[in-house]
């Protein structure tokens, strides 16, 4: 009989084999659909890479669009990496783009580089706060966390739509139900086609990597993350480092609306997420809750944004065929993790171990 | 008089839930959170109004919409069963994959009415004797066929559950796998069908949107119902008679912020918009806080079984 038996670590090598067939078998279940919509699959993959690369303002934008991904990605990481599950990221982003806006409506004529800092400190304890709740039932009664933060991306949606349709409509808007553009003073400034976000966003990259691998917090979240018991008897207050790791989790989506409204949307609205919470949850977990990967396949996963958007326009074809091709490459990926985590055995082999 | 319309009208609004949340329900019973009810959903409606629309045929309609929704079920069973990847990000990928799927195959039928055949197979049908008793009659049995079907589904279900073999085993397996495993039963055999009868469910549940509760096919019928469906599966608490009530009493907050429009309230029409998922947030804690109660949540829910691990 053929056994199915836990792999050792994989090896790099195996791992980005393994990735690299399962994307070029997604791509040709892919075509299936592309051929649908008539269009020429081959010509579509060429043009996604030319949404992305073929120009220094494509290029710009594919990074624009990496951004807001890959600091939701650190942010879930954090959480996941105590095995708890934050899929609240989209409520978590909203809710710093509540504070962001905030900051705007109430003090509207602090300078710029004060603005900015105000605002994104407002954003990350907006987006932390809603985070803590869940984290904190957790970990005084173990309610499920994974449905309690999913509740919350709703209840954060419907609070925007308030604030949007009602509470802080733009009376100037004519009529049109959206909130006010911020003031010059609220923007981050560009730089060439970037804009000033990125510098906060490579500061982020690199603190978090220090306080996850390096710091005493991030090493104790990874042992709760092993086992709860462990953490326990080396004398971890379980409950103070689940706050903390919450606190980060969320606050660093919370930042992502700040940066998000700040930088590229001028404004806070419903649709500001566009799914990037889930996403960032996707990206997390293939990443294996890994710093480094983390950057790597967000950037991939821009890329198959920005290209999604591009044929939009070049091919006239619907962005729904984009959101189904990132969804098999997706699906073809998770199936994929399989082949290096397990492995096939006979009978005979296991034997002769034994 | 009105508020037997407004009751009436939260019936017809519950019933895409029920179908949902009963499919949901099945699913995690056996261990398997499946965040896909939106996308799976989603495929139900578009492939029952694309087979309505082409046929004119409701059984036929109904019966591709399950199949649809099976399909859904079946892609994330195999990864999550057999391939053995994460619940979470599978069902989510499965979500964003059937939001695509409606959006693309449903975009040359926007605007397209519902067949007179079919809007005729299920316009409301009044029962006999229990539709003439008085407010009760009105409000729950003067509807279409497709809510009476959800009626039957809910004794089906408990049936099913609760007072079966298969159902045992299946809650079984939802509670302690490997003991379920040790004791002969097929564990993933009994995963696979759970899952795919829950697909077939929520493509149903989908359907009843596109078929009966339009006239003309929008461009996003579901909008996130699946998730209101997700949430009410805690709080009806794993029960399909609570997932009746709950269904009727999240369809009447769904439907409520509409009709409450012309009273002035002094609270906001969001709140209502905002209540199944903070009403879903208080079950959440009040279940988790009774420590001593049965706690109705499959113990194995979202966790992956390896034989091997035994």
């Amino acid at each position: 009989m053929i056994h199915i038996v836990k792999k050792e670590v994989p090896k790099a090598r195996d791992k980005i084999i393994i990735r690299v067939i399962s994307i070029l078998a997604a791509l040709l279940v892919a075509s299936i659909i592309v051929i649908f919509a008539q269009a020429n699959p081959f010509q579509l993959y060429i043009g996604i890479i030319q949404g992305c690369f073929g120009s220094f303002y494509r290029f710009s934008a594919t990074i624009e669009k990496m951004i807001p991904l890959l600091v939701l990605s650190l942010g879930v990481m954090v959480a996941f990496k105590m095995r708890f599950w934050n899929i609240g990221a989209e409520g978590q982003f909203l809710l710093g783009g509540v504070g962001a806006t905030l900051v705007v409506r109430l003090f509207p004529n602090l300078p710029l580089p004060l603005m900015l800092l105000f605002m994104g400190i407002i954003a990350f304890i907006f987006g932390a706060i809603w985070l803590m709740i869940p984290a904190f039932f957790k970990a005084k009664f173990g309610t499920n966390e994974t449905l309690f933060t999913l509740m919350m991306n709703y209840i954060a949606l419907t609070l925007v739509t308030a604030l949007q349709y009602d509470f802080w409509k733009d009376p100037l808007a004519k009529g049109m139900p959206k909130i006010a553009n911020f003031p010059e003073n609220a923007l981050f400034p560009s730089l060439s086609v970037f804009n000033a976000s990125i510098f906060l966003v490579v500061i982020i990259v690199i603190a978090v990597y220090y306080f996850m691998n390096y710091s005493k917090k991030g090493f104790e979240i990874s042992v709760l993350g092993e086992s709860e018991n462990t953490a326990r008897y080396i004398g971890i207050n379980v409950t103070r480092t689940m706050m903390i790791a919450a606190l980060v989790s969320g606050g660093l989506c919370g930042l992502v609306g700040m940066i998000q409204t700040a930088g590229v949307s001028g404004t806070l609205s419903v649709n500001i997420t566009g799914g990037l919470g889930f996403t960032a949850i996707i990206v997390a977990w293939l990443s294996g809750l890994k710093v480094p990967f983390i950057v790597i396949n967000s950037f991939v996963f821009a890329v198959l944004l920005q290209g999604g958007s591009y044929i939009q326009t070049a091919f006239q074809i619907p962005g729904s065929v984009a959101d189904m091709i990132q969804a098999i490459i997706l699906f073809f990926i998770l199936g994929s993790e399989f082949a290096l985590h397990y492995r096939f055995v006979s009978d005979k082999k296991k034997q002769e171990v034994a | 008089m009105e508020f037997v319309f407004f009751l009436s009208a939260a019936v017809k609004a519950g019933t895409c839930l029920l179908f949902a949340t009963l499919g949901e329900i099945i699913s995690e019973k056996v261990g398997h959170l499946n965040l896909g009810v939106e996308g799976m959903m989603q495929m139900g409606a578009v492939i029952g109004f694309i087979a309505g629309y082409t046929f004119g045929d409701p059984y036929i309609a109904v019966i591709c919409a399950a199949l649809a929704g099976m399909t859904g079920a079946l892609i994330y069973a195999f990864l999550t069963v057999t391939l053995k990847a994460n619940q979470v990000v599978t069902g989510l990928t499965l979500s964003i994959f059937g939001v695509g799927f409606a959006a693309f195959f449903g975009e040359n039928f926007v605007g397209k009415n519902v067949p007179m055949a079919i809007v005729d197979f299920f316009k409301p049908i009044k029962i006999p004797f229990l539709g003439d008793i008085p407010y009760l009659g009105e409000i729950f049995f003067d509807h279409s066929m497709y809510v009476y079907f959800s009626y039957i589904l809910v004794i089906v279900v408990y049936f099913y559950l609760y007072k079966t073999k298969w159902g045992l085993n299946t809650r079984m397996i939802g509670e302690n796998p490997s003991a379920a495993d040790a004791s002969g039963i097929a564990v993933d055999r009994y995963k696979y069908i759970n899952i795919a009868i829950s697909g077939a469910l929520c493509g149903i549940g989908g359907a009843f949107l596109s078929l009966v509760y339009i006239s003309v096919y929008p461009v996003n019928v579901v909008s996130g119902r699946g998730w209101i469906a997700v949430a009410l599966v805690i709080f009806a608490m794993w029960n399909p008679g609570k997932a009746m009530l709950g269904a009727y009493f999240f369809g009447a907050l769904d439907i409520a912020s509409f009709w409450l429009q012309k009273y002035n309230l002094p609270i906001s029409i969001y709140f209502f918009t905002a209540l199944p998922y903070l009403a879903t947030v208080f079950v959440l804690i009040f279940t988790s806080m009774r420590k001593g109660m049965s706690k109705k949540e499959p113990a194995w829910l979202g966790k992956n079984y390896f034989k091997e691990d035994r």
